[in-house]
């Protein structure tokens, strides 16, 4: 689902200035949205890197506690064989992320290479691509996806990631195609082919730059796409159910009736996983679409002002707000009717204002 | 001209950008007058705050513009003064496009793409004319068209059929639905070949003088404003620098930023004068330069220049006109 | 016209793609299948599945891979979708249809609900910034990253489980012979509520924001500009002008994104064993019934490429500017 609204905010974004990121490349990583994005997505990077290490048990170790409720022993409780599930999420989270990156990677370079090779053929090699293109998007993914897997002789993390990333890069090209197409004709890139540079070299130094907050979604669209579509693999049994990840830990809460059971604990951790993953990729996505679409930007205004287009407030009438303002020179203060945390007490303002 | 009442008076404007400390004052302390039957120029580059001051006298600032003070008193025929700036919402809403109507920058995206031009034309006075019947709406859209000289059959077509002139007429067609007392032109030929832009403003001048309204022409282009307005106010950094009849700015501009700016453009008629251009750019509204906001481009900034702000006051010598400049201060 | 023409040439050359692909798949996979499944099956499968398997792989070497392609045409046109051999000796044809008013009834219904309530909220949250529903974005984020089949498992767990409010599975209660009458419509109901809840909550954030996000592009543009300044009333400015432009963009995603969708409610279905096709497909992948999955995989991808083209109608429908004069 985020990939669709992150779609929208980057086509409304086409129509404006693609140029303008150049500006400030770090501005986004001051979005609040992208820092809790980031951190969370951090937080699992590290669990991939460190959850075997940090894991208190080995995850298909059974023991002697049988469907227990969660314990200092077993913060997420344990299987009906006794095995630990918090042990199962640890060193399954690198499963996860492996293949939701890999997949990614591999979508997005086909996207790139596809979207922005039609953007700037046009012509007939462009009629092509984005025909193919588009079949691949209309084409449903995820059946796609678990008809070829299922019809592999062997599967495991890589091939899976393989099967994602080739089914999936379509929603990429597509949107990288629009964006090509709006930059070619630019002042720019027209002057750069006027001097007679090379394609290649227009296309990495004058296009790619331009593109890179467009790739960035899509990229993260992708990991979201691949991290659920391979959660659903193994739930449903077609993915190799040895290798831990949440998915697998869900398929044997499912074949093992843990919901008859009333054993929540054997599915609602790894569920929120996914949900905390997906959420600080999302946040990321938000973060980059209100880089690149500005009008997306919630201004932290005090609450009590409404600004709706159409009809500009006017707080003349607030206390603390200058008539006029005497000195060109000195920045324009207007106090908001209830000051912000930090700004100078009220009394301060009302002086000047009287004097 | 300046002999006929006021039908609209701005006094103390102040117009900010956003909110509390980040806050960008964008106009400052405007009092400009509209007579009635007036063609009032608003000049200046972009930045200065002509357009601003426009939307924010109408109310139509979209965020995060926030009017921070002043009053806009509008005076109708008949009846008591209205300040814009007091009434709320619906009453706001009663009182646009019947009293002040606006004809908008970009002519591309100021119709709706998905009605046609009659649903556009009509909705306006289903709106504000609820007695008239959806017979009387069609009869008044169609002569509304031909009033532009658009034929009627346009009615049933969609902005995306209209050719750019033909759509900034639909436009000056759709402001003069409800005959308005005020038409607020922004840039209203800007997009346009400069063939078109002269068939539009001198279209534009014989329906002011046929239906009687008042204009405020705004555009960065003085050399159109001298030709087509008759009182003529220069923006700069948010304020108004210099006001005067047209025709007397043209002979002499007593600011140097309104000497620069005439400079600029090639006059439409008259003899040809040398171009020389204003050196330097707007000034940033964010860091505003200290004393004349002019003062780091100004040939002729002297001692008072970067210290403090000259006011607005009458040319010694010359109580019609007023500039703001330290040249011409009478201390 | 001519765009509705492009179109249907688009689809029509996407579903001989599809059907295309669907016949390399089995033939491009290394290895023999077929052997592996008949030591699976040990003594199970007649000659006759055998030989379907064969087809399907395209193990009979007497043919060429051209003359086995015809022949898999041939076979689709008299509506011969093989044997499956879960179902033995139940035809995958049969099977299918007998699923899919299941699937299609509670994937339409849903998913046409979400759209339309995930678009009218999403058109308030976007026109009324700043307001309430703008504190329930991150909610909406969250519920949006929620896998669909997980929020069934939930939904299970505390309406089917904890309280038996509604059943944990099932399309209708199983004393009942299907028939056009009220007990029958009453029980569908009664089962199928569960389910649709999670696919309209699953589902349904994702519109919001979409819509949300565009409501508030499409407020900066000049012409909603134009609506206030001409005074319109709220209603007309908020819906026919900002609205009614905004919808545009969410229904070209709503087109791309119901093979995202269809993927999510299919696996609601395995989840909650409703007797849609997403149930047989789960089964058909549990038991390595290849014939069965790749008909199912076959009719998905028809079925999505048939809504796409109402949803294009539609956007023609809504935008002027794709509908040309002759």
């Amino acid at each position: 689902m985020a990939l669709q609204a992150s779609e929208s905010a980057v086509v409304a974004a086409a129509d404006t200035d693609a140029s303008a990121p150049r500006r400030d490349k770090l501005r986004f990583l001051r979005n609040g949205k992208t820092l809790v994005g980031l951190s969370i997505l951090g937080f699992f990077v590290l669990l991939a890197i460190f959850g075997d290490a940090l894991a208190p048990y080995d995850p298909s170790a059974r023991g002697p506690n049988i469907m227990a409720s969660p314990s200092w022993d077993h913060p997420f409780g344990t299987t009906q064989t006794g095995q630990d599930i918090f042990s199962q999420i640890l060193v399954g989270t690198r499963g996860v992320l492996v293949v939701g990156f890999v997949a990614a990677v591999l979508a997005t370079v086909l996207g790139v290479l596809i979207g922005v090779t039609a953007g700037y053929l046009g012509g007939f090699g462009d009629d092509a691509l984005s025909s193919l293109s588009n079949i691949f998007l209309v084409i449903p993914g995820l059946p796609l996806i678990i008809i070829i897997t299922s019809f592999l002789p062997e599967t495991n993390d890589l091939t899976i990631a393989a099967v994602i990333g080739l089914t999936s890069w379509a929603w990429g090209a597509r949107v990288l195609r629009a964006q090509t197409l709006s930059l070619r004709n630019r002042d720019y890139v027209q002057a750069a082919r006027a001097t007679g540079e090379s394609t290649w070299r227009i296309i990495v130094f004058e296009l790619l730059p331009n593109l890179t907050p467009v790739i960035a979604t899509g990229f993260i669209g992708t990991v979201i796409f691949a991290v659920l579509s391979n959660i659903t693999l193994a739930f449903i049994g077609i993915a190799d159910i040895s290798e831990w990840n949440w998915g697998t830990v869900l398929f044997w809460a499912q074949n093992n009736q843990a919901l008859a059971q009333d054993a929540w604990w054997w599915f609602v951790p790894a569920g929120l996983c996914i949900a905390l993953l997906g959420t600080s990729l999302a946040l990321i996505n938000y973060g980059i679409d209100e880089f690149i679409n500005p009008r997306l930007r919630n201004e932290k205004a005090d609450r009590s002002v409404t600004m709706r287009v159409g009809f500009t407030p006017v707080l003349r009438d607030q206390p603390g707000v200058p008539a006029g303002v005497a000195q060109a020179g000195s920045p324009a203060r207007v106090p908001a009717p209830a000051p912000p945390p930090g700004s100078a007490p009220q009394g301060t303002i009302r002086k000047d204002d009287q004097a | 001209m300046s002999s006929t009442p006021p039908v609209l008076e701005i006094s103390g404007l102040n117009v900010n950008y956003g909110l509390g400390e980040k806050a960008v004052h964008a106009v400052r302390d405007i009092n400009l007058t509209l007579h009635r039957g007036e063609v009032l120029g608003l000049a200046g580059e972009s930045g200065s705050g002509k357009s601003t001051l426009a939307y924010a006298v109408t109310r139509l600032l979209s965020p995060p513009g926030v009017i921070t003070g002043g009053e806009v008193r509008y005076h109708p025929r008949q009846g008591t003064d209205i300040d814009i700036l007091s009434l709320d919402s619906e009453q706001l809403r009663a009182f646009r496009w019947s009293e002040i109507s606006l004809v908008f920058q970009g002519a591309m995206n100021s119709l709706n793409p998905v009605h046609t031009v009659r649903s556009q034309l009509t909705d306006v006075l289903k709106a504000h004319r609820p007695d008239m019947t959806s017979a009387q709406r069609q009869k008044r859209a169609a002569s509304l068209l031909s009033l532009v000289g658009i034929s009627a059959d346009r009615l049933a077509s969609y902005p995306h059929q209209l050719s750019g002139g033909m759509r900034q007429r639909v436009m000056i067609a759709m402001a003069l639905a409800l005959d308005p007392e005020i038409v607020i032109l922004d840039e209203p030929t800007t997009a346009l070949d400069v063939v078109m832009q002269r068939q539009i403003l001198k279209q534009l001048s014989r329906l002011r003088r046929e239906l009687d309204f008042s204009v405020v022409f705004i555009t960065h282009d003085i050399s159109l404003l001298i030709e087509f307005s008759d009182r003529i106010a220069i923006m700069y950094g948010g304020r108004i620098v210099e006001e005067a009849a047209a025709k007397e700015i043209y002979q002499t501009a007593h600011h140097p930023y309104s000497h620069g700016l005439l400079h600029s453009f090639p006059a439409l008629h008259g003899p040809r004068r040398e171009l020389t251009g204003i050196p330097g750019s707007p000034p940033d509204l964010t860091a505003m330069p200290p004393g004349c906001a002019f003062h780091p481009r100004c040939p002729k900034a002297f001692e008072p220049c970067d210290q403090r702000v000259p006011a607005l006051e009458p040319v010694p010598g010359d109580g019609s006109r007023t500039v703001a400049c330290w040249l011409h201060a009478d201390h | 016209m001519r765009y509705l023409i492009q179109r249907l040439g688009f689809y029509l050359f996407t579903a001989w793609a599809a059907i295309t692909i669907n016949f390399f798949i089995p033939r491009l996979m290394p290895g023999d299948p077929v052997a592996s499944l008949i030591t699976r099956y040990a003594g199970q499968l007649d000659s006759k599945a055998i030989d379907s398997l064969r087809t399907l792989f395209g193990l009979d070497n007497e043919e060429s891979v051209w003359q086995q392609y015809l022949d898999y045409w041939g076979n689709l046109f008299q509506g011969d979708l093989g044997t499956s051999f879960t179902y033995f000796p139940t035809g995958v044809s049969e099977i299918i249809s007998q699923s899919l008013p299941w699937t299609l009834g509670l994937m339409g219904l849903t998913t046409l609900l979400s759209f339309l309530l995930g678009t009218a909220i999403g058109v308030y949250a976007g026109w009324k910034r700043g307001s309430w529903v703008d504190n329930m974005l991150p909610v909406t984020t969250f519920l949006s990253a929620i896998p669909y089949f997980w929020l069934g498992l939930i939904a299970i767990a505390v309406f089917a489980v904890q309280w038996s409010v509604f059943p944990a599975s099932g399309g209708y209660d199983n004393s009942l012979v299907p028939a056009f009458d009220w007990p029958f419509i009453s029980s569908t109901i009664y089962h199928g509520t569960l389910p649709a809840l999670t696919i309209v909550v699953s589902a349904i954030a994702g519109w919001i924001l979409g819509m949300r996000n565009m409501m508030v592009s499409v407020s900066a543009e000049d012409y909603v500009l134009v609506a206030q300044a001409k005074g319109l009333p709220e209603r007309r400015v908020m819906f026919s002008y900002a609205a009614r432009n905004a919808i545009l963009p969410s229904i070209s995603n709503f087109a791309l994104s119901l093979g995202f969708i269809v993927g999510g409610t299919l696996l609601v279905e395995m989840v909650f064993s409703y007797p849609g096709i997403g149930f047989v497909l789960f089964q058909g992948v549990g038991a390595k019934d290849y014939p069965l999955m790749q008909g199912v995989f076959l009719i998905i991808t028809l079925a999505v490429l048939a809504a796409n083209l109402v949803a294009d109608l539609i956007y023609l429908l809504l935008d002027p500017r794709t509908r040309r004069e002759a």
